[in-house]
């Protein structure tokens, strides 16, 4: 732990109540996050959990608008709070409760423990200044650095994520990178201040595939180095695969499964994983029609009751469209599956 | 950055041809669909054909292509190329006063008049439009959208008037009946015209009302730009860093707000020039805007055109400065 | 990158900022950027407010038999400036002993003339010449933009000042005209940068690698999405053009009398502020209603069909 930050979180008599450096860097527990908007109120997140380990990889898997942006956003606490509302759970760093500190100490935290970084870097990163600037400022603000030594650790970090002739690069303005090398701009600001978990949020999406492959491997060495928690926010199963430890697959503001990787892959246990997986084009299966799932996901101010995937799921049964949804079966230790039927979905092929 | 502004150079010379000729070619228009205004300035005497021809001679009026509509009168534009790049010479009036001895007489008065009226605008108007953006829907926010709106609506002109009369008039003549306030402002500021013992002070009430819609405008545009940036996606980065607020919205979101309001600011200056030419009337002051105004009245032709002609070239070089200074503040149209 | 305009939005993504749910994800109903627009302004107070009063005003241009009984002609000196007499003459008497009320009702047909003249030619003219230039780019875009960047270096009072001056001649159409050839470079410019916004959209890609010629592509796939801001400017643009026309006559180069227009009146007034307050009350306040109108009328159209302030 950074120790100007754990200072932040001390001073002022504070208790920093609960923390443990035991406990694993992040563990959210029954998250709930609504938005209060014109159409309504949308459930965006509906009791989510989760955690990451030291030197962990969890992909957080999903379609765009299940919860997964949101749910990042909450434990960063950069959410604009109205129209957002946090509903109720916790956030804990290492036991404590981020949701329960005053804004001051959890900007102490945002950057020094847990970093974020995000899908479009060019959007992300300011167009005015030079990306220099933009990651000196870190620790600027965050370390009192001067300024030349704070450029100096920025040619540091720059060199750290493998971008070329950082010297001269460090003065550039971000339109003139490329689209990888501005996401590894994105990743040098996250990592700055070495935090304990780095959220990356559909990081490669936006890039091509080479480039991605790229970018994911140099996630993944940087997460060994230094021993960090990745959360990996993504839609693509490709992606996913080779990088992820465990995956929590979400749909509709809910976890619905999460496992270690390769039992995912080999038995997934929930209707939706499944679906998901049978979706993926396969070469030997060329010439078949495309497996798609049928309908579309729930507006989040209407979701149906119950299991929110019951309209569009094959095994679906009157028990799965009656309030409350279903509970996080064990399927064994270390995979929990939200279906009623769960052993009938594994088992099938 | 050197080839823009190489290139914005290269641009700035034709445009300012094509703009001399425009003006060129509007007023031949003008007077060869409606005769020559020569014969307007003898009033209610008969001039002889002789006379009437050397007038128009010295004002360079009396090319014969004037009187064939739509000529476009490419020898008589040469000419007066020649004459103002090479002479400075933008015409004369009728007495044979040189227009650029008018300007320069007048000048001095409308430039303290704009100066005040660009530091009223950009200070107020860059406040409020910050204030009401960051405080969206709040009432700060609503306060700012209605001034700025009846601050639109009205006319320049009778805005011009109605502050004159209820504060300069009514509202100084109280001030001016007690003793309370030195006289700089009982007599300076709340003058109802121009006194040129109270140089800047009896200015400050015009140039406030020739700031007044530009001021509208900055608000309002520095209001949109906050709004927009404010949900940007670097700013949510800079929130992700860890940042506090303050440095959040005043070094990264107001960076990039104020560029459109910087340009805006220059830009406008045409349209202060504009409302000078009423601002001054109202209140007498004998600015560039007044002989404007005069010479419409004694349909002096040539001494509008001379007049437009050098304040439509100082707008040229204006506008060229600020397109500079836009690349200076907004580093991706440096490498265009 | 921006949604088209007219294409089902059956997902909203979150358009930068803190991410939030879809919009109308799931209902099944498709929503355009017009039809929300249409049911956001109906149920704005502020846009139905204004939209009454220019109707009230426009009615009073094209109808004036319908609000006053009076003729703004019928005057007699003997009862200059008079004051208001409830109900026969609620204005009063002008300066020449003529029914002011009847003068401020028929005072609106020159006034919206000349608006509404100067603001549809503009659109036409400038749009015109935006749609080509944003379309074409290449060489007849720098061609359009320096006619156009010449055009805007007469500032616009200025240069309707010497255009008046020199046609010497003072009527409707050509007090229209000055504002015509000052004001259509702006929505030249709005309308080019709309168009190279939505001509990189990718269903004009899908349009062209169909075989659809140019002018299809213009008419029917770019021209719809595009032309929102030239609306919202154009209502905007009728409020200004008022103003402008008034201001224009107070210099001594617009409408004179005995054409009546607001700003006719206004100017010939003026001088008996101090006496007689309401000769002038009355036509600065239509005046500035009328603009105050379009502007709110036109800005409550902005937010509207701003995609992102949904």
């Amino acid at each position: 732990m950074n120790q100007t930050s754990s200072d932040l979180l001390t001073a002022g008599g504070g208790d920093p109540s609960g923390f443990r450096p035991d406990a694993p860097p992040l563990e959210v527990k029954d998250l709930h996050v609504e938005f209060h908007t014109r159409a309504g109120v949308a459930h965006a997140v509906n009791g989510v959990s989760f955690q990451v380990n030291e030197g962990e990889t969890l992909a957080i898997l999903g379609e765009s608008g299940c919860g997964k942006s949101v749910t990042a956003q909450a434990v960063m606490g950069i959410l604009d709070i109205p129209p957002a509302r946090i509903g109720g759970g916790q956030v804990l760093y290492r036991g404590m409760d981020l949701l329960k500190l005053p804004e001051e100490k959890r900007r102490a935290v945002r950057a020094n423990q847990i970093a974020m970084i995000f899908q479009d870097a060019l959007s992300a990163l300011n167009p005015v200044f030079t990306v220099g600037f933009q990651l000196g400022e870190l620790f600027r603000v965050h370390q009192g650095m001067s300024r030349a030594d704070a450029k100096k650790k920025s040619v540091e970090m720059l060199d750290l994520v493998r971008i070329p002739a950082a010297r001269q690069r460090v003065s550039d303005f971000p339109h003139q990178f490329s689209g990888g090398m501005r996401q590894r701009v994105m990743i040098a600001m996250a990592l700055a201040l070495d935090p304990e978990v780095l959220i990356a949020d559909e990081p490669t999406t936006a890039l091509d595939v080479t480039v991605q492959a790229q970018i994911m491997q140099l996630l993944d060495d940087l997460k060994t180095e230094r021993n960090m928690g990745l959360i990996l926010i993504t839609h693509d199963m490709g992606v996913v695969a080779d990088v992820a430890d465990r995956i929590s697959v979400m749909y509709a503001g809910r976890v619905v499964e999460s496992a270690p990787v390769h039992e995912i892959y080999a038995r997934p246990s929930h209707p939706y994983t499944k679906a998901l997986l049978e979706s993926i084009p396969r070469v030997d299966l060329k010439g078949q029609q495309l497996s798609v799932i049928q309908g579309l996901p729930p507006a989040l101010t209407n979701v149906p009751p119950g299991c929110a995937f019951h309209p569009r799921c094959r095994y679906a049964r009157d028990e799965c469209r009656r309030d409350p949804a279903p509970p996080h079966y064990t399927v064994d230790a270390t995979h929990l599956s939200a279906c009623h039927f769960w052993e009938e979905v594994r088992e099938r092929e | 950055m050197g080839t823009y502004v190489l290139r914005r150079l290269l641009q700035f010379i034709p445009t300012t041809l094509g703009a001399l000729f425009l003006l060129h070619y509007l007023t031949s228009l003008g007077i060869q669909l409606t005769g020559n205004p020569v014969r307007a300035i003898f009033g209610d005497r008969t001039p002889t054909q002789a006379q009437m021809d050397a007038l128009a001679n010295s004002l360079g009026l009396g090319d014969a292509c004037l009187q064939r509509v739509g000529d476009p009168c490419p020898a008589l534009f040469l000419d007066r190329l020649q004459a103002i790049f090479l002479h400075f010479d933008f015409g004369i009036n009728v007495n044979r006063r040189p227009v650029i001895e008018i300007v320069g007489d007048a000048l001095p008065f409308t430039l303290k008049l704009v100066v005040i009226a660009i530091i009223f605008e950009a200070v107020v108007g860059i406040t409020a439009g910050v204030l009401a953006g960051l405080r969206n829907g709040g009432f700060v926010d609503y306060l700012v959208k209605i001034t700025t709106v009846l601050m639109i609506s009205v006319p320049v002109f009778v805005l011009g008037f109605a502050v004159r009369t209820f504060v300069n008039v009514h509202l100084g003549n109280w001030f001016r009946a007690g003793d309370m306030m030195p006289d700089w402002f009982s007599q300076g500021v709340m003058s109802p015209v121009y006194k040129p013992d109270y140089p800047w002070a009896s200015l400050v009430i015009p140039g406030l009302v020739l700031g007044s819609l530009s001021l509208a405008t900055t608000a309002r545009l520095t209001r949109t730009s906050i709004l927009e940036n404010v949900r940007a996606d670097y700013v949510r980065t800079a929130r992700a860093k860890g940042l506090p607020r303050k440095r959040v919205i005043g070094v990264h979101t107001l960076r990039n707000s104020l560029i459109p309001v910087v340009t805006y600011l220059g830009v406008d200056f045409g349209g202060l020039m504009g409302g000078a030419v009423v601002t001054e009337g109202i209140f007498g002051v004998p600015g560039i805007g007044r002989e404007i105004f005069r010479a419409v009245l004694q349909q002096q032709p040539s001494v509008i055109l001379g007049i437009v002609t050098l304040l439509v070239m100082v707008f040229l070089i204006m506008n060229l400065l600020v397109d500079i200074l836009y690349a200076v503040l907004d580093p991706r149209i440096r490498y265009d | 990158m921006t949604e088209p305009a007219a294409v089902t939005s059956v997902e909203a993504p979150p358009s930068g900022g803190t991410g939030g749910p879809a919009g109308r994800q799931g209902t099944g109903k498709p929503t355009s950027l017009w039809g929300d627009a249409r049911h956001q302004l109906v149920r704005n107070p502020i846009f139905l407010v204004s939209c009454l009063y220019i109707l009230v005003v426009t009615s009073m241009a094209v109808l004036p038999r319908m609000w006053t009984s009076q003729s703004p002609r019928t005057c007699d000196i003997r009862l200059s400036r008079n004051s208001p007499e409830l109900w026969d003459h609620p204005f009063g008497f002008n300066l020449n002993g003529c029914d002011y009320y009847a003068h401020a009702i028929y005072g609106a047909r020159p006034s919206l003339q000349i608006a509404i003249v100067a603001t549809a030619s503009v659109v036409v003219l400038g749009g015109l010449v935006g749609l080509l230039a944003g379309y074409f780019g290449g060489w007849v875009d720098a061609i359009i933009s320096r006619i156009t960047d010449v055009f805007l270096s007469l500032p616009f009072l200025l240069g309707a000042l010497v255009l008046l001056t020199l046609l010497q001649v003072r009527n409707v159409w050509t007090v229209s005209l000055a504002l015509i050839v000052l004001g259509w470079t702006v929505i030249a410019r709005i309308m080019r940068g709309s168009v190279i916004e939505t001509r990189n959209l990718d269903f004009v890609a899908a349009a062209r690698a169909l075989g659809a010629g140019h002018g299809r592509i213009m008419g029917k796939h770019i021209l719809p999405n595009a032309i929102a801001p030239v609306v919202v400017y154009a209502t905007i643009l009728l409020g200004g053009f008022v103003s402008a026309e008034a201001t224009l006559t107070f210099l001594g180069v617009g409408l004179q009398p005995p054409a009546a227009s607001w700003g006719v009146m206004i100017s010939t007034h003026q001088q008996y502020f101090d006496r007689d307050p309401w000769l002038l009350l009355f036509p600065v306040g239509l005046l500035v209603g009328t603009v105050l109108s379009f502007i709110m009328a036109g800005d409550a159209l902005r937010d509207a069909l701003d995609p992102k302030l949904q």
